[in-house]
């Protein structure tokens, strides 16, 4: 299937981060330099040019737990911390999100506009760092250079890539059912009403033709739906107004409930123990290796961001959660296969496991005193 | 005019590929056979007709030779030859072509790929039986390997490989009618619309080449030398094969086009896309003015699903099934 996936994959499941992030550290009335610091470590990191210049390289797209392990990687680089349950929560969200985006995104190629949505939001969250700034817009004139030629068809290859990718989640998410875009079952409204997309004729003619070319006749028929015309096309450009909604910031400071998730009944998780193949721990080894290491937080600055309601949640969820065990397992195994990988990657595991390793009090709101400390500083 | 039967569950939910469905009607042991694809796995279901017995089985793309690498299976589709019923099976990495039963792999083609992926993704799409022994499938790259198929046994051969197209195939259609003036035999079509019109044989002869207008023909027909294609304006555009001649333009669908099926004996038509709707047409065919009329018959809707696979049940068009993506069940329709 299409190798062009993982540069759009990380800018919108990234972009779907940082707006969830943000509404997070608003609602727990998280300084605003904490605030912004937050943002732009993540942002640079994310937008780093021999992260993005990997991405950019063809090549297919990989499973759930690489993504999920390189965007832990990428919102760990700032101050703040996730447990593993929330970092699944907040992977599910993403996740739902950008299917959703897929799902209805009108043209194939209007991918691209959704990705802008998601760049021109980030840019927004980082304005007031102009070394930052300068990293998206670099990556976004990239974007725009790489996939400009890309046809139609090859924009609906790379979408159906996506879709096989976002197969069988149904994960129910309360702002997606409040605004009804989503079903009690998980899936999303389809409607057979509205614009058509740009390009799109309004169904409900047939046109018959002579042997020159000559209309001959013309009939009508019920289309079941109740369709009109397509708006303007949305800009391709740096800047301008890319007209589809798809990708904007949906969530809102005052209703934290909004990123509540529940599963609906069949769904399945990521933590089957198939090993992960070669090629697959190959490229996260270049992703891991590639972002910029320097600026390891120590573990006392940290502070914690929670997805769940109440810190008891929070705490129960985060002693339950196994998931990255089992990840570990099975990266010392290949990693003796592979002397390169090996040193890469026991580098890399490392990282994460000293980030893992803080402290967690298994009674009293840690969270809560560190947020406190932080804002006393 | 038509009403929902019982569905078929299968095992995995249809992923959003073309023409996502695949079926062999088997009169002599009252059975059909259906295909739908999901990532790396065609699911098969036996459906005896009388609605009582149900077989699954799942087909992996397991490519040999390859460990833990992940095939994306493009499309699966039943190839009926004269002589024996085939199911072929394309991919990221080949084409295998399988008894029609998926019990036994006959033949397995590999497509060149190279060590380090190239921009331009590599996989086979477009698969279609033609006349008494070829197999012609498709290539992202835009070339038709024509297979030539014996009567029985696996020495199934790569006969010729055709370049006309310069995009990806999508899918291929042949002369369904099942008469023998028709001088058209293939129509191919690919990712920007064009349409190639052959004559099969030892060489494969183009008759047309059709041009597109830069939007993928995501599905195509031939029936009685009209060419049928669906685009992912939505439009259904009907041609002449031999000249090119338009004939008629539907503006049918809101969404991509996902899958065309025409019901050879009666002249129907189902039209299936990504906006949730299914369209059953009537073609009908004026050899002294040399037109063709198509007529509205009938809407079906399945609530929230963006359709990937249509097709009729029998040559007549009384019953037809439909998959979509994330829907792991292959909804039937009957005629009332």
């Amino acid at each position: 299937m299409s190798v062009r996936t993982l540069p759009l994959v990380f800018i919108n499941l990234g972009g779907e981060m940082l707006y969830i992030l943000d509404q997070r550290l608003q609602a727990q009335n998280t300084s605003e330099d904490n605030s912004e610091k937050v943002m732009n470590d993540i942002v640079g990191t994310m937008f780093n040019k021999a992260f993005m210049d990997e991405l950019l390289k063809p090549q297919q797209l990989y499973s759930h737990r690489t993504l999920k392990t390189v965007l832990t990687r990428i919102a760990h680089a700032s101050i703040m911390r996730l447990n593993p349950a929330s970092m699944d929560r907040l992977y599910e969200l993403m996740v739902m999100a950008f299917k959703y985006q897929v799902f209805l995104c009108p043209r194939p190629k209007d991918l691209l506009l959704i990705s802008y949505n998601h760049i021109d939001t980030i840019r927004e969250f980082v304005k007031d760092t102009p070394v930052v700034v300068n990293q998206v817009d670099e990556t976004h004139r990239k974007i725009i250079e790489v996939y400009s030629s890309l046809s139609e068809g090859e924009f609906q290859l790379l979408r159906q890539t996506l879709l096989i990718f976002f197969q069988d989640m149904h994960v129910r998410v309360s702002l997606f059912l409040k605004i009804q875009v989503q079903n009690p079952n998980g899936r999303f409204a389809l409607s057979t009403s509205g614009p058509v997309p740009h390009g799109t004729e309004v169904p409900g003619l047939i046109r018959t033709f002579d042997s020159k070319g000559r209309e001959v006749r013309r009939s009508e028929f019920p289309t079941g739906g109740s369709y009109s015309s397509p708006i303007r096309e949305g800009c391709f450009e740096l800047h301008g107004d890319r007209i589809i909604r798809l990708g904007l910031n949906m969530y809102t400071v005052n209703h934290p409930e909004e990123t509540h998730t529940s599963k609906a009944p069949s769904v399945k998780t990521d933590d089957t123990p198939n090993l992960l193949a070669k090629e697959e721990l190959n490229l996260l080894a270049r992703l891991m290796g590639s972002m910029k290491a320097e600026n390891k937080p120590k573990a006392e600055t940290g502070f914690r961001i929670n997805l769940f309601t109440t810190d008891e949640e929070e705490e129960e969820a985060g002693a339950s959660c196994g998931a990255e065990e089992s990840l570990f397992g099975v990266i010392n195994i290949q990693a003796m296969q592979d002397e390169q990988a090996a040193t890469e990657l026991a580098r890399i595991a490392g990282q994460f496991a000293e980030q893992q390793e803080q402290p967690e009090n298994p009674s009293g709101n840690k969270g809560d005193d560190l947020l406190a400390m932080m804002d006393d500083l | 005019m038509y009403h929902k039967e019982k569905s078929i569950q299968i095992k995995n939910s249809a992923s959003a590929l073309y023409n996502n469905l695949g079926v062999l009607r088997i009169a002599p042991r009252r059975l059909t056979y259906f295909t739908v694809v999901h990532a790396n796995v065609v699911n098969m279901v036996s459906a005896s007709w009388d609605g009582l017995n149900y077989s699954h089985r799942q087909l992996q793309s397991k490519e040999p030779n390859v460990a833990t690498s992940t095939s994306l299976i493009m499309q699966a589709a039943f190839c009926a030859l004269p002589s024996r019923d085939l199911l072929v099976v394309t991919s990221q990495k080949g084409i295998q072509i399988y008894e029609s039963d998926g019990s036994i792999m006959v033949y397995w083609h590999a497509l060149d790929t190279p060590e380090t992926p190239t921009a331009q993704a590599v996989f086979a799409r477009g698969i279609s039986a033609v006349r008494e022994n070829y197999i012609c499938v498709g290539i992202s790259s835009g070339a038709i390997l024509v297979f030539d198929v014996p009567s029985k046994g696996s020495n199934i051969t790569l006969s010729e490989v055709l370049e006309e197209h310069k995009e990806s195939i999508t899918d291929m259609a042949a002369e369904c009618s099942g008469s023998q003036e028709c001088i058209a035999d293939l129509v191919s079509a690919d990712d920007g619309g064009n349409l190639c019109v052959w004559k099969s044989g030892e060489e494969f002869q183009l008759l047309n080449n059709i041009p597109g207008f830069d939007m993928s023909c995501s599905s195509v027909k031939l029936w009685k030398g009209t060419v049928v294609a669906g685009y992912g304006t939505g439009q259904i555009r009907l041609y002449e094969a031999v000249t090119g001649i338009l004939h008629a333009e539907v503006k049918a669908h809101a969404r991509w086009i996902y899958s065309l099926d025409i019901a050879p004996f009666s002249g129907l038509l189902l039209s299936a896309a990504e906006d949730s709707l299914v369209r059953v047409w009537h073609l009908s065919m004026t050899p002294e003015t040399n037109s063709v009329e198509v007529a509205h018959l009938h809407n079906e809707c399945v609530t929230d699903t963006q359709i990937c696979g249509a097709k009729f049940c029998d040559g007549d068009g009384y019953a037809f099934a439909v998959t979509g993506y994330d829907l792991s069940e292959i909804i039937r329709y009957t005629q009332t």
